[in-house]
């Protein structure tokens, strides 16, 4: 609180003072009924967790199945369920809400110098639904599993056995909590901002966070109305996508992309705004050009939109149609690298130390440059026609959701570890475990580009044995990215024996979560907090805020 | 950089690929570039302005305009001519010479047939003549397959209910491989095929005599082969029940009475005379609705239809 932040006023508070979230009031009743955001936050973190290894161990089942180029461990029908159960748990409950549920939920009020979010129930609904359909996804493993990948393309996924409806009923419980997070985080960015803060005085954060509203209240309808018209086809024989029954399985396609492009940015934006928080207090220096990723993330979420059928070049798609989504595909690619130029202009001339959080920024920003130009490949009509659905977008599609958004929870997470538990971690075992999560990405997914471009196809049990040498590499990297994963986590949990408090700002952090105590009390601030200054302004004597007027 | 593209790209085998090598090297030199570019500048600031005191002043430098404008025309122009770039490599592959020859797809799980334009079909095998254009018309009977070949630089849908095409000019003699590209189930990884690049002389041979496979079976087995799959079994049974046309079970060596009035032994001169000139005789009892099977089938797959007569018994 050394900060120039004030807090006016009690607000009414009476003279008893709060204790901190985490243990005011005790009780795991007081968690499971609470509509603190914090909590909320915190309890999607845990369960976000949970699934990310559930998840892992699937994706380690899959590496160790192709140490050789049969059979390994399994066969192909339960190879099918397993690489199934992978994309499905992975994108539905651990990557997209993962840094809107976590970071979004405990942060975005704090930053903004609310006490919670607009609709504090609603909140704790989306949890819930949270919960409610991670159990209808695991219970499909009791229904002879699913095998149709996690896109569920028609006619197979119509036609196929196994508990695809639970699943799919699953994904479309999941996509309401998303929209209810979608709702709260766009109701509290317009409504609870503190006193004087303006738009263009919030943090980035709240932008990236804004953005990501935007699609998940616009997109994931679709995907709800999508899913429910594969259910009606599956249990009452209606001809929508079929061909069989009439339908077209084509327009399937059509429709699931309409979400889970933009979804794809549902994914990114988030990873994003971590990244505009985390490098310039690590930096020590003004964010560089604050409008232009502002704008940038609000560009990406609405051009999002209409890019769905780059998915589709190959899918019998008319060359004209397939045209024009290449030539809209390739402007998402400029706002991408604006903020990527951005945030490297924001470390030069800085003063900047590299702790935990700033090298996990650094490894996003190399991630996401990879992942970032192979996507041009992809974007382009003729090299996609020969890298689509082959291990090249498989590497691809992981560098921009693995290594993208899940390095940026790595990054936030220990910039907010702190702030979230008044604890701190130990720095040396947190650098030692960013290094090798950046090593072991690499080495997983850097062949897997290779085999693809070589030719070999995703979704593949069998493999012609040309392939081996780079399978082998790819999973012993896998082995390297899981060590350093489960370090980070005893890293993390270890601090818990570690003395609370001493850590309100250990990172000299200008944005108001800072500017109460860690872990914040139970109402997040006593008083109405006001911003005297900026974000990101680390002059010795800070303008004003308001005083300013941003041009770039 | 030679190396380079022959480590990550298969040898390229048809017309089309090299212009998709093409944009792919240059979008692996660009990758490589901005790679290292962003890179350095990352640990050039990361190093150079490292926190050496707790008290250090930054410069608050809160936009550059000019900065601003250069990074953002530059990837505009250099993305705007990747598109063209691709766009016209994607075109060009779509429409295929009127000269081509044409061949039908036909996937279903998990395996790949191919009709050729005299009627031969072939499974899993798709034999092609060097340096001549080929299109392909596929159709699925189930569900989504995809049509890939690596060394083509070819990939296509191949859709239930609705044809899609592909075309291509094969420029290198030899076996090429065929992967289903869209996942399709249990067998999905073990729906290969072999690409068959012949020389015009192998090509007919293949058209006259069919493939390797066919050449070496044995003339029982290539009997029944014909018998499914020309149309044989539409009408004729080989378990004795009754048809359009009589079975052909224990027929061999016995009478048949012709709506001529006559009997006529069924031996290898009748069986052939049947085939090649349906109207000769006609079996009291039944319709003269047979068509002639001249030239739809080969020498060799008469024969083997004799012998798979013979062995009905």
């Amino acid at each position: 609180m050394a900060d120039a932040h004030t807090l006016t006023g009690t607000g009414g508070a009476t003279a008893h003072a709060h204790g901190d979230y985490l243990d005011d009031p005790k009780g795991i009743k007081s968690w499971l009924t609470t509509v603190d955001h914090k909590r909320i936050g915190i309890m999607y973190l845990w369960s976000i967790t949970f699934f990310m290894i559930v998840g892992g161990l699937f994706a380690m089942l899959i590496r160790i199945e192709h140490l050789t180029p049969a059979k390994t461990i399994m066969d192909a029908e339960m190879y099918n369920r397993v690489f199934t159960l992978h994309g499905a748990i992975m994108v539905f409950l651990v990557i997209i809400p993962a840094i809107p549920g976590s970071l979004g939920n405990f942060a975005l009020p704090l930053l903004l110098g609310a006490k919670d979010v607009a609709f504090p129930r609603i909140n704790l609904m989306s949890l819930y639904l949270y919960w409610i359909g991670a159990l209808m996804a695991l219970g499909t493993l009791f229904m002879g599993g699913v095998d149709t990948g996690w896109t569920f393309y028609t006619p197979y996924s119509t036609t196929t056995g196994g508990g695809v409806t639970l699943m799919v009923f699953a994904a479309f419980v999941l996509g309401f909590s998303s929209i209810f997070t979608g709702v709260n985080f766009i109701a509290t960015v317009h409504k609870l901002r503190a006193p004087g803060m303006g738009w263009f005085e919030m943090p980035l954060f709240c932008w990236g966070m804004y953005s990501t509203a935007l699609i998940q209240i616009l997109a994931t309808p679709v995907l709800g109305i999508t899913l429910l018209l594969l259910a009606m086809e599956r249990l009452f024989h209606i001809g929508i996508f079929d061909a069989q029954l009439g339908g077209d399985p084509v327009l399937f396609q059509h429709f699931f992309w309409f979400y889970s492009h933009p979804a794809v940015y549902i994914m990114i934006l988030p990873a994003m705004a971590v990244m505009s928080e985390v490098i310039p207090v690590f930096s020590k220096k003004t964010i560089f050009g604050y409008k232009a990723i502002a704008f940038s993330s609000v560009a990406i979420a609405l051009v999002g939109f209409f890019v769905w059928a780059h998915h589709m070049f190959v899918a019998g798609m008319s060359v004209y149609a397939g045209a024009i989504f290449s030539f809209l595909t390739f402007f998402i690619a400029i706002p991408s690298a604006i903020k990527v130029f951005n945030w490297i202009a924001t470390m030069w001339q800085g003063s900047i130390e590299l702790k935990t959080p700033m090298l996990y920024a650094i490894s996003f920003l190399l991630l996401f440059t990879i992942g970032g130009l192979t996507g041009m490949f992809l974007a382009s009509l003729s090299t996609d026609v020969h890298l689509h659905d082959t291990y090249f977008v498989v590497a691809h599609f992981h560098y921009v959701m693995a290594g993208s958004n899940l390095i940026a929870l790595l990054a936030g997470l220990h910039y907010w570890w702190p702030k979230m538990f008044g604890r701190m971690y130990d720095e040396s075992l947190g650098r030692i475990g960013a290094v090798l999560v950046f090593i072991g990405f690499n080495a997983t997914f850097l062949p897997q580009f290779v085999m693809g471009s070589r030719g070999m196809p995703r979704r593949y049990f069998n493999y012609l044995p040309q392939f081996q040498a780079l399978h082998v590499a790819s999973t012993i990297g896998a082995v390297i990215l899981a060590v350093g994963l489960f370090l980070t986590l005893a890293n993390l949990l270890a601090s818990f024996r570690r003395p609370k408090g001493m850590v309100d700002n250990p990172w000299g952090g200008k944005t108001l979560e800072w500017a109460t105590s860690s872990p914040p009390t139970t109402h997040n601030f006593e008083g109405q907090p006001v911003p005297l200054h900026g974000p990101y302004d680390y002059r010795p004597v800070p303008a004003p805020i308001g005083s300013e007027v941003h041009t770039g | 950089m030679n190396w380079l593209q022959s480590f990550l790209l298969p040898k390229a085998a048809a017309t089309h690929a090299s212009e998709v090598d093409g944009l792919f090297m240059f979008i692996i030199y660009l990758t490589v570039f901005f790679f290292f570019f962003n890179g350095a500048l990352i640990f050039y600031a990361a190093h150079r302005w490292r926190r050496r005191s707790a008290g250090e002043v930054t410069p608050h430098t809160t936009h550059n305009t000019k900065l601003e404008l250069i990074w953002s025309i530059i990837p505009l122009m250099v993305v705007m001519m990747i598109f063209f770039w691709g766009f016209k490599g994607y075109i060009s592959a779509a429409v295929a010479p009127n000269d081509a020859t044409e061949i039908v797809v036909t996937a279903k799980k998990w395996v790949w047939q191919f009709e050729y334009p005299d009627g031969t079909r072939t499974l899993n095998d798709l034999h092609v003549p060097l340096n001549k254009p080929v299109k392909l018309i596929m159709h699925s009977e189930d569900v989504i397959h995809s049509f890939f070949v690596p060394t083509f630089r070819l990939k296509r849908d191949v859709l239930p209910g609705r044809y899609t095409e592909i075309w291509f000019t094969a420029t290198e003699p030899g076996v090429q491989q065929v992967f289903c590209a869209e996942y399709c189930g249990k067998g999905h990884s073990d729906m290969l095929a072999k690409i068959h690049v012949d020389t015009d002389e192998q090509y007919e041979t293949f058209l006259r005599e069919g493939d390797e496979q066919v050449r070496q079976m044995p003339l029982k087995d290539l009997g029944r082969l014909v018998y499914e799959n020309k149309g044989c079994a539409t009408c004729h049974s080989v378990d004795g029940t009754r048809g359009q046309g009589p079975s052909w079970k224990g027929i061999f060596g016995q009478v048949h009475q012709g709506t001529d009035g006559k009997g006529h032994l069924v031996d290898e001169n009748y069986i052939r005379e049947s085939i090649l000139y349906p109207q000769a005789v006609v079996v009291q009892g039944f319709e003269p609705i047979m068509p002639t099977f001249q030239g739809l089938l080969r020498e060799r797959e008469i024969l083997g239809v004799i012998e798979y007569i013979k062995s009905l018994k």
